[in-house]
């Protein structure tokens, strides 16, 4: 209650100047705040619960949002004056037509609640449904723009397909003729962003939250890797929880903490034109237009128009010695806006007669993969980020703010937010480079095709093999930092051709993975997979194994040289990791997890892991290559180069063996491939890599042995119905959804996390469930190949998502992987998914706004499993499909 | 606000003084040709045909037809099939024949007022008819820089640009210089270097009359030293003499004939075409420009403001120049006053009223006929070179005297273009300082566009970007100013900014055609030292 007096103070109605400006946009109008703020600075509390640095729009939605969920105590600081960052000058576009559906998700929710604020806070937002036109200027960009009008209404986001007339229609200055298409969604909106920023404000302080301006956090203090308090300019603030919303200060923020924290953004300098009002005004409820090929986006202010854009050629504003504390009207470029202007003339002719009003410029934060960035960091506990908005702060505001809201109150927020995680790979992996915040901003309107990578930031990770594989033709994907091979380019190749093949149809690396996937069918293959992280838990006592039993889901209680499956699951029971675990000795383990999950495994292993000195966790990513030697001769390989048998009998499926490969030592041997295919994976110590490599290479050549690359595994793996996590699997999917029920032993005799969750889910029933879809009158040729994020339809209804997809070169057709849950009949309980349901319905996916019949299965292809060799797992399926 | 507001109205005004000035230059152009008879592409043709044995003129008057003339007509049908040139490939022609050398700053006797130049040259002639010469002077102080027009052929262009400089070397020498070589050459001894040339690959020097050209040289110093006034030679005296020394030698060299048939038809060859010389001579803050003919040299000057300003430092010795037509005529009886220029050409013929070799212009008919009929068949089945004008009475017309202008370097002054009249053509001088003066000093860091509080649409602020931009890549693509200056020439829309199409079709035209659209262009942008003029400046400084 204190605090509320407190900010009534500051913030009562009368005393609270109407924000920085009587027209938004306008440079003017500054000094009201200051004046009324400076003379009588309240005085700073000494402990708050909470303290979130940056009153601009996204620290004001956190704010807002943890009032909400009834958090008291909670102290936001502004260095300069609320909303004076990039706040003031943005653009104003709530558009939920972004690249991930977590990210038009954030915006749906941030456009409701911008709508309501009004309202609930009095103050006037300037909110206008305006929809949004997003134009197609040619087919490829029209084929995107209807997958994404797919993913829109999967997310219940009503908007349309419609034709380049329509658009004239619905927008009286846009030149048509050069269009092919365009998407229509409805409920996109502008508005004014200081003015929701001020409501958000008042709302918050309303509910207790103390405001303070012209304070700055000089650095957050740490003790024991916790959050203990801020030191301001104006004094210190104890505090258990810390909330870096500082936008392009994050950065400089993030390293001033005791502990530092890696918070990757960089600014862009960006710019829009506001124009005087045409001589027919332009009505504000004129759509947003979006000419995403022009580059350009285009709103109606002020009975002109307002349109800035995403240029090839960025201008990256350079951090050193940066101590402003709001931001300045930058300079304006003119050349530099020169391609906007003529992309927006080109679009709206009209306009040529229009005059200028003037031409803002202003900076926005870029992270390296396109992404923003949530959560709390890994470094330190109780220090949470939200930032890095890449240009759409004002679309991802409010539904960030709720969902970070919520991680602070719940321990996680109510939806799946990893791509947004702090913790994700890619941050770790990249300082805030200028470069590669060129590389970004221009690729927010560029067309992306399905497999399409990042350009800057590369051979950042690479394996020791890299250039072998590279000489021998390998094309390469980066995957969170560590370049992996495609596939490899059989030499007499047009390399050049394929290199810029775009498309969403049929690529034209398809042959050329067809005969990888052959051969590693038929003879032998070796993928280099050495960007899997990998750790090694050891204790002195069985420590390591009460930790992994706590953890993982399935036993570990194995005998030595046996390899778990299992999941690492969370309270829900979802998945946190995805992992194999080796027993290399009793007390001895080796984690194998994906390459995402570097940071994110370590974090959670580190969380439930007690502070015993006997229990030591050890990143060994880096000491091994990992090479996948896949394939019905790979035994035979191997058997020349060891003196261990190797033949099932011997050597059965996951087992792990340490042995001499060649003339090195120590070379971890498992027997699994991670597709379902017989093969080994070999752990070398990275100085055995490139010798272990030769030898395999040279021995195999009777064989036929060849290179692969991640295509084929992809394409082995889908078509045996392997989810992957971080692409099918998150923490919100439970081992009993996606079939792994024979993974989990409830029964093993530790209380593991999650059990609790999946016995009560075992009780009532799954409500979704992953299948398996066969697409069955789909022309690999000719139509749209699927990619992820495409509906599922069955009897008609909307009944899931794709999660991936792949080519099977065995079942000669498309197989996609998703979830499926049935409409909801009775609103509170969740239908039970059935094996009825699943096999008594016609399903249908749609790709491209074309829908597709397809055959659903609940189970993988059994034949599909090589035949020589009893595996354990298959055994365990078997089993599991008797019930 | 003012500043930059300030900065978008001269901007603006920029932009349309630009507009304006290359509407005047149109005009200018237009009434250029209006002053010929209009022909139709038809009597063009025609007038080639028939006009071949006096190509001499006829060759000027084609180019004097404005491009977009027959561009209309003829153009679009006949080269559209050259038209796909890449960025690439035009750069490829435009860059084959440029040069470009930085002069040391301390060369052990002078610390230098140029930093260096850049010249470059396109062909429409096949061969080109246009030379360029650079060369150090070793034995005296100094560079020297020609630009030679060649026409009916191109081996007197060639010959001028070997030897021209020895001369005016020599000329410079002071007598014990003179002494100690003609010493040196009687003992077989070797003998001090005289220039240091700079010269492009493609720029070559013919071996068989090197021995030839080198005992009229020879001669020539003889004579000096005989003639030995004990004064130091002017510069200025230095530059006429040796010019009109080299003509006569031309001359003398004709009527003698050599024992080598292939140098007896060279030299006679050489006599009889002709060609222009517009030379520089710069020592410290000095500079001599001479010329003889339709050449051109332009300072460029950087006012205060950072404008440019263009000073010419050569007169046209062409019908465009009162004084050459009064100059002519008064050498001429009377009753020759309406032949003597006809239709702004020299007994109707030619083009520049001064000129090295044309000895059809120089000699009596008599003498012409019996070089003729002493001289090898070739020559003979040369319809051109038995030709007399008409009118011809009182020989000769022609001379290679130049016209000496000295001009003493200030800091403002910031280079030198000499080129020849392919580039003046198609260029307004104005224009030509503009471009290169923009592309040394770097028009990257040409003056941002503020829109301030004045009314600009968005359509004009998109022009006057579009126009910005289009100069910026231009600069870019050429490290040469040169070369940049030809693509200027060649590629020049209306606006005054270069249009790649526009570059293409000139590029691409086909050998037989190119001429009638272009003529060639040899270009040197010589470049100061401000700061080296600044200190040294003295009012008629020199020796």
């Amino acid at each position: 209650m204190r605090g509320c007096v407190r900010s009534s103070k500051v913030l009562a109605p009368a005393m609270f100047p109407r924000l920085l400006f009587d027209r938004w946009g306008s440079l003017l109008g500054r000094r009201g705040l200051a004046s009324a703020g400076e003379p009588h600075p309240t005085p700073l509390p000494s402990q708050a619960r909470v303290v979130i640095c940056g009153g601009g729009i996204v620290g004001s939605s956190v704010a807002y949002h943890l009032a909400k969920l009834g958090w008291k105590d909670v102290v936001l600081l502004e260095q300069g004056r609320l909303g004076a960052g990039t706040t003031r000058l943005c653009a104003g576009i709530v558009s939920t037509a972004k690249h991930i559906p977590i990210e038009s998700k954030m915006a749906d929710y941030s456009n409701t609640l911008y709508q309501q604020l009004e309202q609930e806070t009095g103050v006037k937002t300037g909110y206008v449904k305006t929809g949004s036109l997003c134009l197609a200027q040619n087919q490829d960009r029209f084929i995107s723009l209807k997958r994404l009008a797919s993913r829109l209404k999967v997310l219940g986001i009503p908007c349309d397909v419609i034709t380049p007339k329509q658009v004239a229609e619905l927008h009286p200055l846009v030149n048509i003729h050069d269009l092919v298409g365009a998407v229509h969604v409805l409920g996109d909106a502008v508005v004014s962003p200081p003015d929701v920023n001020h409501a958000l404000v008042v709302a918050a302080a309303k509910n207790g939250v103390q405001i303070h301006e012209h304070t700055s956090v000089n650095h957050v203090m740490v003790q024991k890797g916790h959050v203990t308090g801020v030191e301001t300019d104006r004094g210190t603030i104890y505090c258990d929880y810390f909330v870096n919303c500082a936008g392009q200060w994050a950065y400089e923020l993030g390293l001033s903490s005791e502990d530092p924290v890696s918070v990757p953004v960089h600014a862009c300098e960006h710019f829009y034109l506001l124009t005087k009002p045409l001589e027919q005004p332009l009505q504000p409820h004129a759509p947003v237009v979006m000419d995403l090929d022009g580059r350009i986006y285009v709103r109606a202010w002020q009975g002109g128009v307002l349109s800035g854009g995403f240029e090839k050629n960025p201008k990256p504003i350079f951090t050193e010695g940066r101590s402003q504390l709001e931001i300045q009207g930058m300079q304006e470029d003119w050349d530099h806006f020169e391609p906007m202007l003529s992309a927006l003339l080109r679009r709206m002719p009209s306009l040529d007669s229009c005059e200028i009003h003037q031409l803002i410029n202003w900076p926005e934060s870029f992270t390296p993969d396109m992404r923003c960035i949530m959560g709390e960091t890994q470094t330190v506990h109780g220090y949470f980020v939200l930032g890095g908005m890449n240009s759409s702060g004002l679309s991802f505001a409010g539904g960030g703010g709720r969902y970070l809201a919520e991680w602070m109150t719940y321990g996680y927020p109510s939806e799946n937010v990893w791509p947004l995680d702090v913790k994700r790979r890619t941050l770790q992996s990249s300082a805030p480079s200028c470069a590669i915040a060129m590389e970004v901003m221009p690729l927010l309107y560029e067309l992306k095709v399905p497999r399409w990578d990042f350009q800057t930031g590369r051979q950042l990770r690479t394996s020791p093999l890299y250039d072998r594989l590279d000489t021998q033709g390998a094309r390469w994907m980066e995957k969170h930092g560590f370049e992996r091979a495609k596939y490899f380019v059989p030499s007499g190749k047009d390399l050049l051709a394929l290199d810029q093949s775009k498309t969403f149809y049929k690529p034209d690396w398809f042959d050329i993975v067809g005969a990888e996937v052959k051969c590693c069918k038929e003879a032998v293959c070796v993928v280099d997979m050495s960007s899997f992280t990998k750790f090694e838990l050891s204790s002195s006592g069985d420590q390591a194994l009460e930790l992994l039993q706590r953890l993982c889901a399935n036993d570990l209680d194995v005998p030595v040289g046996h390899i778990v499956h299992t999941g690492m699951l969370n309270h829900r029971g979802g998945y946190e990791n995805d992992c194999s675990v080796v027993r290399l000795s009793k007390n001895r383990f080796f984690i194998i997890s994906p390459s995402d999950q570097q940071v994110h495994c370590w974090s959670w292993i580190k969380q439930h892991m007690p502070s015993d000195s006997q229990l030591q966790l050890e990143d060994v990513t880096w000491k091994y290559t990992a090479l996948n030697v896949i394939g019905p001769r790979a035994m035979d390989v191997l058997s020349e180069l060891s003196y261990v048998p190797l033949t099932p009998d011997h050597f059965p499926s996951l087992f792990c063996k340490e042995m001499s490969v060649g003339y090195a030592n120590g070379i971890r041997v498992m027997s699994m491939t991670h597709t379902g295919e017989p093969g080994f994976m070999l752990y070398i110590p990275i100085e055995y890599a490139l010798h272990v490599y030769n030898e395999v290479m040279s021995v195999g050549q009777k064989y036929g042995i060849r290179n692969s690359g991640y295509y084929a595994l992809r394409s082995l793996r889908i078509e045996k119905f392997f989810a992957f996590w971080g692409q099918d699997l998150d923490a919100f999917t439970t081992p009993l959804e996606c079939g792994r029920e024979f993974r989990v032993k409830f029964d093993k005799g530790t209380e593991f996390i999650g059990r609790e969750a999946l016995l009560q889910q075992r009780q009532v029933g799954v409500s979704r469930r992953f299948i398996m879809f066969l697409l069955e009158d789909h022309n690999t040729e000719l139509d749209l190949w699927p990619w992820w994020g495409e509906p599922i339809y069955r009897n008609e209804e909307l009944v899931g998502v794709t999660s991936s997809s792949a080519y099977s070169y065995t079942l000669e057709r498309h197989v996609c992987l998703g979830f499926v849950k049935p409409p909801e009949t009775d609103p509170g309980a969740p239908t039970v998914v059935t094996a009825d349901f699943i096999n008594r319905g016609e399903y249908e996916v749609e790709i491209g706004g074309h829908r597709y019949h397809a055959k659903a299965k609940l189970y993988p292809f059994s034949s599909l499993f090589a035949q020589q060799r009893r595996r354990k797992d298959d055994m365990e399926f078997s089993s599991f499909q008797g019930k | 606000m003012p500043v930059p507001s300030c900065i978008f109205t001269t901007a603006i005004r920029n932009g349309e003084i630009t507009k304006l000035g290359t509407c005047i230059f149109h005009s200018h152009n237009r009434n250029r040709c209006c002053s010929l008879p209009p022909h139709s592409l038809k009597t063009l043709h025609a007038l080639l045909k028939t006009a071949s044995p006096m190509t001499l003129g006829s060759g000027r008057s084609i180019k004097d037809n404005p491009l977009w003339y027959i561009k209309t007509q003829s153009y679009r049908t006949t080269s559209q099939q050259y038209y796909n040139l890449t960025p690439p490939q035009v750069n490829s022609i435009l860059k084959a024949n440029e040069y470009r050398f930085k002069v040391p700053e301390f060369d052990g006797k002078n610390v230098s007022s140029i930093l260096g130049f850049d010249s470059s040259q396109l062909p429409a002639n096949a061969p080109i008819e246009d030379r360029r010469s650079v060369a150090t002077c070793l034995q005296t102080r100094g560079m020297l820089f020609g630009v030679f027009d060649g026409h009916a052929g191109c081996a007197c262009a060639q010959a001028v640009s070997e030897r021209l400089f020895y001369y005016i070397a020599v000329s410079l020498l002071p007598h014990e210089t003179l002494l100690e070589i003609e010493n040196a050459v009687e003992n077989g001894r070797a003998i001090l270097p005289i220039l240091q040339w700079h010269k492009h690959p493609n720029d070559y020097f013919s071996k068989e009359a090197s021995k030839l050209y080198f005992n009229s040289l020879r001669t020539y110093w003889q004579e000096l030293i005989d003639l030995n006034t004990g004064e130091h030679p002017d510069t200025r005296e230095a530059l006429i003499n040796a010019f009109k020394r080299l003509d006569n030698d031309i001359s003398l060299e004709a009527q003698v004939g050599d024992p080598n048939s292939f140098l007896n038809y060279w030299v006679l060859r050489v006599a009889f075409s002709g060609a222009t010389a517009c030379v520089a001579h710069i020592d410290g803050a000095d500079i001599q420009v001479a010329n003889t003919g339709d050449g051109r040299a332009v300072l460029g000057v950087q006012e205060e403001d950072g404008s440019w300003t263009a000073v010419t430092l050569s007169n046209d010795h062409n019908a465009q120049n009162e004084d050459e037509i009064k100059r002519i005529r008064s050498q001429h009886p009377k009753n020759e006053e309406k032949t003597v220029v006809k239709q702004d050409r020299l007994l109707g013929l030619l083009m520049p009223f001064r000129a090295f070799g044309d000895v059809k212009f120089k000699w009596s008919i008599e003498l012409q006929k019996m070089v003729l009929e002493s001289g090898p068949d070739q020559l003979n089945e040369n319809e051109h070179t038995k030709f007399i004008p008409p009118n011809y009475h009182t020989p000769p017309y022609l001379t290679a005297k130049p016209e000496v202008i000295h001009h003493s370097l200030r800091p403002q002054d910031k280079f030198l273009v000499l080129g020849t009249d392919g580039l003046w053509e198609t260029m307004h001088r104005q224009e030509v300082v503009r471009v290169v003066g923009e592309y040394l000093t770097g028009v990257h860091l040409q003056q941002p566009i503020s829109v301030g509080g004045y009314k600009v649409t968005l359509g004009q602020m998109q022009g006057l970007l579009m126009e910005r931009r289009a100069r910026i890549s231009s600069v870019f693509e050429d490290q040469n100013a040169a070369t940049h200056l030809i693509r200027h020439a060649v590629g020049n829309n209306e606006f005054g900014v270069v249009d790649h199409e526009r570059l293409c079709k000139m590029l691409s035209l086909p050998e037989e055609l190119a001429r009638m659209y272009r003529d060639d262009i040899t270009i040197i942008v010589v470049q100061f030292n401000s700061h080296v003029i600044g200190a040294q400046s003295k009012p008629g400084g020199g020796d």
